[in-house]
């Protein structure tokens, strides 16, 4: 029975490797600036936990095939240099990958959270609500009209409760439930939620955050390809969380402004 | 430890009549029963849980036959609606994480053996202990009701992040009486895991028996004292951070609810408060919790190898340490658990680091049990099948978690089915192949009767094979950005993947129907197997020198001495390759060692 749980354990340890080894199963084509570095933290993991995993159940599956059906009073051996050399092990080992991926993984995060947003960022408020996700345009004044909750009005498509009648910033904010972007300029998105926790999430962007009711957040991205990706939530929000989904349009330069040109005229 | 005049609190006359005996009994072995029990069915209710939502997953339009009975709204004519499986989603995280994996491996098999295994003749506080168990299984009453209610069970998630729980019958089905009862059920609950720790630290501290010095006590027995030192800490925080969430629901606070809200249209009455607040009580509770669950498994697997190898680990005391120290990093850690919940981006970096460190102590304990496996006569039995199993799956859930250590990764790996896979593998099937083990070990001492190895070695077989078919596919999944919770998957590029949903299915009702014959060889041995002797498995610690099953007062009226370390196997002893714990002979090396 233990050569049979040495045997199981290889082919288990090849078999999970397989898939991985041939790319069976890869994120999307990164079409963001700062994914590369995200792309090589994981491929670097990958291969270093890859390794491991495989190292470790091979080493299991050998002192199983070894060490099961020995003969009664077969001499016990203990392992050259025992726990010390465990331990010296683990730190080495553990301590380089710790250094190598913690410390120059933090240079990914570091692209995405602690780099300000150019001033020349394009700035989109993202409101997420049960259970659809709107996008808000300053308009030719550049400036966002203000929230109030007490006059959204979902019948009469006023998802951010703006008061136009009363608010000149408010008058030429664009709404739009897909978000449309130009290729290639870096855009600030500032989050805000309606009503509970939601977060946004592109895989082409590489790119998650979440929304949280009650804080200012923002984030900041630059597409890099032409193309409509899918914008989900990721945060559990309620009964149609599963179909809470918008699309990230990215397009050229010219039909931005062709795109924005129209939305203002409706 | 000292000779009083008074009678000390543990000591106490022996139960008469079925309701002392058997319900309300105050011996920690019935206790630990009692716990086991409620494990048992949590875990399978659990499971059948879980079966729904993966054929609801593949098959929406499935008709469950009999579902429309538990929830004519959530089911309607047996077929599951989105709402009802998140519902199901809830209760099925709920009672594992609380129900089960906190029970079984810490609360039944240290309640049994953590006062023997010291030599001791109960808990220190045997009525404490008592009351432990029934809060807990008032916990669990309260907690199953919200199947009965109108508007169901909750639709939160075992999280339950605020608003969306604090804000009341606005958030969805289940959201109104549901939720509250989750929130008190897990309140109580923090009660009784409260009582429970405090219990097993006095007694590890003050009942030892002669001779039984610290580090004389066998490592579950340091496994089980740790995790309630981390569990008296953890259960603290969550029990006020429940408290406040009822008093948001019910009376008008605003804790994790800030103003400005909307929610089903309606603004919600309730400022100031913030959602982060929820997110931090929680999670440091969360992740120890993740500890509470597999420490014990990582102890009880140690004992059950040293016994079948035939030989100590390489070194006991580095085991302890390593287990000390995950118990200590377990609370600087809890927010990577929130590294994209908007919390200051430089803490990512303070939380990130805690985290890959606690890999170290994790690393060094895999290399000992795997350096320990050299040399040994290695014994394969079910219960040192599934000991092996955890080091398997501890190794395949724990390099997963390097991965979602890294704030980087994470932006990408976070809420997908990467992390559904690795929390799966280390903290649930891990953790249960040590509560397996520790079955198929300690059964003939619970029960006086042997388990059915053929049985168990099915069983094994099935489960573990199940695990690695169900969960490496939900890592593979999570690379290609699968989204965790959701009842359907309507991303456009999940139409290619859902045949691997399929098979995840039809893994894991394989895998969950092979728990029958662990149901089933449970009871049947109980009545019918085989008589066990004192000590079927020539094993050394304390438990082993009394009767199976072991009287009420577990060593009758003597007092256990004990003069070795705990495991000492690969000597000659008069009785063989072992020397018991409480035996006065000489411990002499075999030659060759």
């Amino acid at each position: 029975m233990g050569k049979l749980l040495a045997i199981v354990l290889v082919i288990i340890a090849l078999a999970s490797a397989y898939p991985i080894v041939t790319h069976m199963f890869v994120p999307p084509v990164d079409i963001s600036t700062h994914g590369h570095a995200i792309d090589e933290q994981l491929k670097d993991t990958m291969f270093e936990a890859g390794v491991s995993f495989v190292a470790a159940q091979l080493v299991l599956a050998f002192f199983v095939w070894s060490f099961t059906g020995r003969k009664a009073g077969s001499p016990l051996k203990n392992f050259p240099g025992g726990a010390r050399v465990m331990v010296i092990a683990a730190f080495l080992l553990v301590g380089t990958e710790i250094l190598a991926l913690g410390i120059l993984g933090q240079k990914a995060w570091a692209t995405v959270y602690f780099a300000p947003p150019k001033p020349d960022a394009i700035q989109i408020q993202a409101q997420a609500e049960q259970f659809a996700f709107y996008f808000r345009y300053p308009g030719a004044d550049g400036k966002f009209g203000t929230i109030h909750p007490d006059k959204i009005d979902e019948g009469n498509q006023n998802y951010f409760g703006l008061d136009p009648a009363n608010e000149v910033e408010a008058r030429d904010d664009i709404v739009s439930g897909e978000l449309v972007v130009p290729v290639n300029r870096e855009i600030q998105l500032l989050m805000h939620a309606k009503d509970v926790g939601h977060s946004f999430y592109v895989r082409e962007l590489r790119i998650q955050q979440d929304f949280v009711p009650g804080l200012d957040l923002s984030v900041h991205f630059t597409a890099t390809q032409i193309g409509k990706y899918e914008i989900v939530c990721t945060q559990l929000c309620g009964l149609g969380h599963y179909n809470m989904k918008a699309y990230l349009n990215v397009v050229s330069e010219a039909d931005y402004e062709k795109w924005l040109k129209d939305q203002a005229a409706q | 430890m000292a000779e009083s005049s008074i009678e000390p609190a543990h000591i106490h006359a022996p139960p008469e009549g079925f309701i002392r005996k058997y319900v309300f009994s105050l011996d920690h072995k019935m206790i630990g029963k009692q716990y086991f029990g409620l494990a048992l069915v949590a875990v399978f209710t659990g499971m059948i849980l879980s079966w729904l939502m993966r054929i609801h997953m593949v098959w929406p339009a499935a008709k469950i036959p009999g579902l429309q009975f538990l929830s004519s709204a959530g089911a309607p004519g047996g077929v599951i609606t989105p709402e009802y499986y998140l519902s199901l989603m809830t209760m099925h995280g709920t009672l594992m994480v609380f129900f089960v994996l906190t029970n079984a491996p810490f609360a039944a098999f240290g309640n049994f053996f953590l006062p023997i295994q010291i030599g001791a003749e109960d808990m220190a506080f045997p009525r404490f202990n008592m009351m432990s168990f029934w809060v807990t299984f008032t916990a669990w009453v309260v907690l199953m009701l919200a199947f009965f209610i109108p508007d169901g069970p909750p639709i939160a998630g075992w999280t339950s992040y605020a608003p969306l729980s604090a804000v009341g019958k606005d958030a969805g089905p289940g959201m109104q009486y549901g939720m509250s009862l989750w929130g008190l059920s897990i309140a109580i609950f923090c009660i009784g895991s409260l009582l429970g720790a405090l219990n097993f630290i006095a007694t590890t501290l003050d009942l030892r028996a002669k001779g039984m010095t610290l580090m004389r006590m066998p490592i579950c027995t340091w496994a089980w004292f740790i995790t309630s030192c981390i569990a008296l800490l953890a259960f603290a925080v969550l029990l006020p951070a429940c408290i406040l969430l009822i008093l948001d629901r019910h009376a008008g606070t605003s804790f994790y609810v800030p103003g400005g809200l909307v929610v089903s249209d309606r603004v919600q009455p309730h400022s100031g408060g913030s959602p982060l607040l929820w997110q931090h009580l929680f999670w440091f509770f969360g992740h120890p919790e993740v500890y509470i669950a597999i420490l014990p498994s990582m102890g009880i697997i140690s004992h059950i190898l040293i016994n079948s190898m035939r030989k100590p680990l390489l070194s006991s005391k580095v085991v302890i340490y390593s287990m000390m120290s995950i118990g200590f990093l377990s609370y600087m850690v809890w927010g990577h658990h929130m590294f994209l919940s908007g919390m200051n981006p430089m803490s990512a970096l303070a939380f990130s680091f805690p985290t890959l460190t606690i890999t170290i102590p994790a690393t060094v304990l895999t290399l000992i049990w795997l350096g320990s496996l050299y040399g040994s006569n290695l014994q394969i039995n079910s219960a040192s099948l599934f000991a092996l199993g955890f080091i398997s799956m501890f190794v395949a859930g724990g390099v997963s978690g390097f991965f979602l250590a890294q704030p980087s990764i994470d932006i990408y790996l976070h809420a997908t089915y990467f992390v559904v896979g690795h929390f799966h593998m280390v903290m649930g099937v891990a953790s249960l192949f040590g509560v397996f083990a520790a079955t198929y070990f300690w059964f003939p001492k619970m029960s006086g009767r042997m388990m059915n190895e053929t049985l168990g070695k099915l069983h094994f077989w099935i489960t573990f094979v199940g695990t690695y078919c169900i969960f490496m596919p939900f890592h593979y999944l999570g690379l290609i950005g699968n989204v965790r919770r959701y009842q359907s998957f309507v991303d456009d590029f999940m139409a290619p993947y859902i045949g691997w949903h399929k098979f995840i299915t039809i893994c894991a009702l394989i895998t969950g129907a092979a728990q029958f014959i662990f149901l089933y060889n449970l009871i049947h041995s109980r009545f019918k197997g085989k008589p066990a002797s004192d000590n079927p498995w020539n094993a050394t610690t304390l438990e082993w020198t009394i009767p199976s099953p072991p009287p009420w007062n577990n060593f009758g009226d003597k007092h256990p001495i004990v003069y070795h370390d705990p495991f000492q196997y690969g000597v000659k002893g008069s009785k063989g390759d072992y020397v018991m714990q409480d035996s006065p002979e000489q411990v002499v090396p075999a030659s060759g060692d």
